[in-house]
């Protein structure tokens, strides 16, 4: 994944400019920077829901616009919110999720056991906490069969295991050749975690 | 030629060139008009059935012609912009929607004031006149629909996609107001006598026509200024344009 | 890549792997549709909201009008379909709303299935609990507006495909105002002017029937619509929601 001249700007208001950057299998890449510089906005044109100002977005070598389709189904993107139901159970959200993406021929039930929600698989999410509802679309990393897994502040509202499960999935993810790019607040307790930082190219000035 | 479009494209160019280009079309429009109102009320003749009041209809049709076809303009402008993310494509649809929704708004008034004195009642479910009605809809659908954005890109986006859909569904719903018309009420009445009119009358109408398809594009031209004015009043050519229209003001109100 | 994924992840580390195969693309239309009616399911105190509404408001014609049987009769065909298309339209508000707000919209649009086929499962998922529930009832108004016998079938047949249209061209208009907070409004204002085609062969196909004529022409008309609206809905509404959902 190679992103190279990203600009964005809303309304004629630039937000940033001349971002460039690139994962390769096995990185992790974490975008840094303070609030309002443009994380969330430029993880959303990473995974498509945005288009950028100007700037290209390649993968694995060809331009992103001639394999749309073949890109979104080799990316997994968790969101601010969890993007789940929440009048429906973890097994039931997991199974339409799993519908739109290839996932692995692994069972839902013990990717729900190793995000930590074994016994709560068919309880409704509504009655779950907001970080259990965090680790059902953590379980979503865990079934897909994706190479990018693009995530947005994924420590939010999660408890210090769950910080620990994500740094484990994070980490097995990176060694069997998969590439991470996240934005979070908190440094990360994973060796060789690239930083990109937004504010050095941010258009304030 | 793409050098061309682009350059077309750009706010500024425009800016400038219909600047120089509006005092032109300006006194055209007005000489037509003046031109064709007075052909138009003075000395075309009186009409036998309905006497001085079918003049107008020197008004109305060109006002109703304009009514659609402004759609069109606002539905290309969008167009435009969808595809090749042309700014001033986006300007000129936001400048084109509310000129529409009022030109729709006047053909269906000044076919109410003639409807008076013709069949003796204000509004008659016709099927023009419902056509009419149901362009006024669409119309205010997209003044709506912009407005309630907060984002302007976003705006542009969405109501491109509407007038898109409008445009494709305007056929549909003309021919089926037709079919309803015919349906409910035999053709008794026949609206207006515009293929059978005599000739000296027809003069005028097509100089009214010609005036107001002048007058439409004066105003969508000016609209679409003040609206490059709004968006790129952040810009430094803008505020250059501002100092210099500031200083002729003070060197003119000084030598009064 | 089955292969890869064997091979034990000490051996291949930082190995460029293979890209996943694509679904088919009915398999999100299913899952969606599965999905939605399943919620659907769940909330079923909203799911006869439209329908009660329906019904109810036609209840209170005749005591605007006044329980006269040939009048009611000549009113019936005109006004069940209006009331149709009002209980559509109140439901279609809802269509993409909850979808927006708890952020599966945003998964439905990188998915790597078409995104239209995904709008269009939601939109047969939306028909299924309120069209089609509307349509099978309007025969009892029928009868509490002395809807003359002749009518029925032309009536629940006219209302099948009109409910289906009004689905259709409702979520263009749920899309566009996604992110708005008063879209209920608006999407009634700026989808109405596409419902006219449909009111106008619908009611007249029963009517019709009714006057001891043919509904033959209108209900192929209405059928017409219809295919325009299921040819052209899927992608406006697709490209709305790319469009709309950044407010």
């Amino acid at each position: 994944m190679a992103f190279a001249a990203l600009g964005f700007e809303r309304d004629d208001v630039p937000l940033f400019d001349g971002l460039s950057g690139a994962v390769a299998a096995g990185d992790i890449l974490q975008i840094a920077g303070g609030n309002g510089s443009g994380k969330t906005t430029l993880l959303r044109i990473l995974s498509t829901a945005l288009t950028a100002t100007e700037g290209s977005l390649h993968w694995r070598g060809i331009a992103l616009a001639l394999q749309r389709a073949e890109y979104l189904a080799d990316l997994v993107f968790v969101g601010h919110s969890p993007g789940i139901k929440l009048a429906l159970t973890p097994r039931e959200n997991l199974s339409w999720l799993a519908r739109l993406y290839p996932v692995r021929e692994q069972d839902i039930a013990e990717a729900l056991v190793r995000v930590g929600l074994a016994g709560l698989e068919d309880v409704p999410c509504r009655t779950l906490s907001a970080g259990q509802q965090r680790r059902v679309a953590l379980a979503r990393l865990v079934i897909a069969r994706a190479t990018l897994w693009i995530l947005d502040e994924p420590m939010t509202a999660i408890d210090q295991d769950g910080v620990a499960l994500i740094e484990e999935l994070l980490r097995a993810h990176a060694e069997v050749g998969g590439a991470v790019i996240l934005s979070s607040h908190q440094a990360l307790n994973i060796d060789g975690v690239r930083v990109l930082d937004l504010a050095e190219y941010a258009c304030h000035d | 030629m793409w050098r061309w479009f682009h350059r077309l494209g750009s706010p500024r160019w425009f800016y400038q060139t219909s600047g120089r280009w509006l005092p032109w079309l300006a006194v055209l429009t007005l000489a037509l008009l003046v031109i064709g109102t007075l052909w138009g009320l003075a000395f075309a003749p009186e009409d036998a059935r309905q006497g001085n009041s079918f003049r107008i209809i020197y008004i109305h049709v060109p006002v109703s012609f304009l009514a659609l076809a402004g759609y069109y303009v606002m539905a290309v402008a969008g167009a435009v912009n969808l595809i090749w993310r042309i700014k001033l494509a986006d300007m000129v649809m936001t400048a084109a929607a509310p000129l529409g929704a009022a030109l729709t708004f006047l053909a269906l008034f000044t076919g109410a004031i003639w409807g008076k004195p013709t069949w003796g009642t204000y509004w008659v479910w016709d099927a023009r006149i419902t056509s009419m009605l149901v362009l006024l809809f669409l119309y205010l659908g997209v003044v709506v629909l912009r407005n309630s954005f907060s984002g302007r890109d976003t705006a542009g986006k969405a109501c491109a996609i509407l007038a898109l859909v409008g445009t494709v569904n305007i056929p549909i719903i003309y021919k089926s107001v037709d079919w309803w018309f015919t349906l409910h009420q035999p053709a008794t009445i026949k609206l207006s006598g515009a293929p059978s009119m005599h000739p000296d009358m027809f003069k005028p109408l097509l100089v009214m026509i010609l005036a107001y398809y002048c007058f439409y594009a004066l105003v969508l031209i000016l609209n679409t200024r003040t609206e490059i004015l709004h968006r790129e009043r952040r810009t430094a050519w803008v505020n250059d344009l501002a100092v210099s229209e500031l200083a002729v003001t003070e060197l003119t109100s000084n030598e009064q | 890549m089955t292969e890869a994924l064997r091979t034990p992840a000490s051996q291949q580390a930082v190995q460029e792997r293979l890209p996943p195969e694509l679904l088919p693309p009915g398999e999100g239309f299913v899952g969606i549709l599965k999905r939605d009616l399943l919620l659907a399911f769940r909330h079923r105190g909203e799911l006869a909201n439209p329908l009660i509404f329906f019904i109810m408001v036609t209840a209170l014609i005749p005591i605007a009008v006044g329980p006269q049987k040939a009048l009611l009769s000549q009113l019936a065909p005109g006004m069940i379909w209006v009331m149709a298309l009002l209980g559509t339209l109140l439901s279609s508000d809802s269509l993409f709303q909850s979808d927006y707000a708890d952020g599966t919209l945003e998964q439905l649009i990188i998915s790597p299935q078409p995104l239209w086929l995904l709008v269009l499962a939601k939109i047969s998922a939306h028909w299924l609990v309120t069209g089609l529930p509307i349509t099978l009832a309007a025969p009892i108004l029928g009868l509490m507006l002395a809807l003359p016998e002749a009518g029925y079938a032309t009536l629940v047949l006219g209302l099948a495909m009109g409910t289906a249209t009004f689905s259709l061209f409702g979520a263009i208009g749920a899309a566009l105002t996604v992110a708005l907070r008063k879209g209920g409004v608006l999407l009634s204002l700026i989808v109405m002017p596409l419902y006219f085609p449909v009111l106008i062969f619908g009611s007249a196909a029963v009517q019709r029937v009714v006057d001891g004529g043919s509904a033959g022409a209108p209900l192929a008309l209405l059928g017409a619509v219809f295919a325009f609206a299921l040819l052209l809905s899927p992608f406006a509404t697709a490209a709305s929601l790319r469009a709309g959902i950044n407010g």
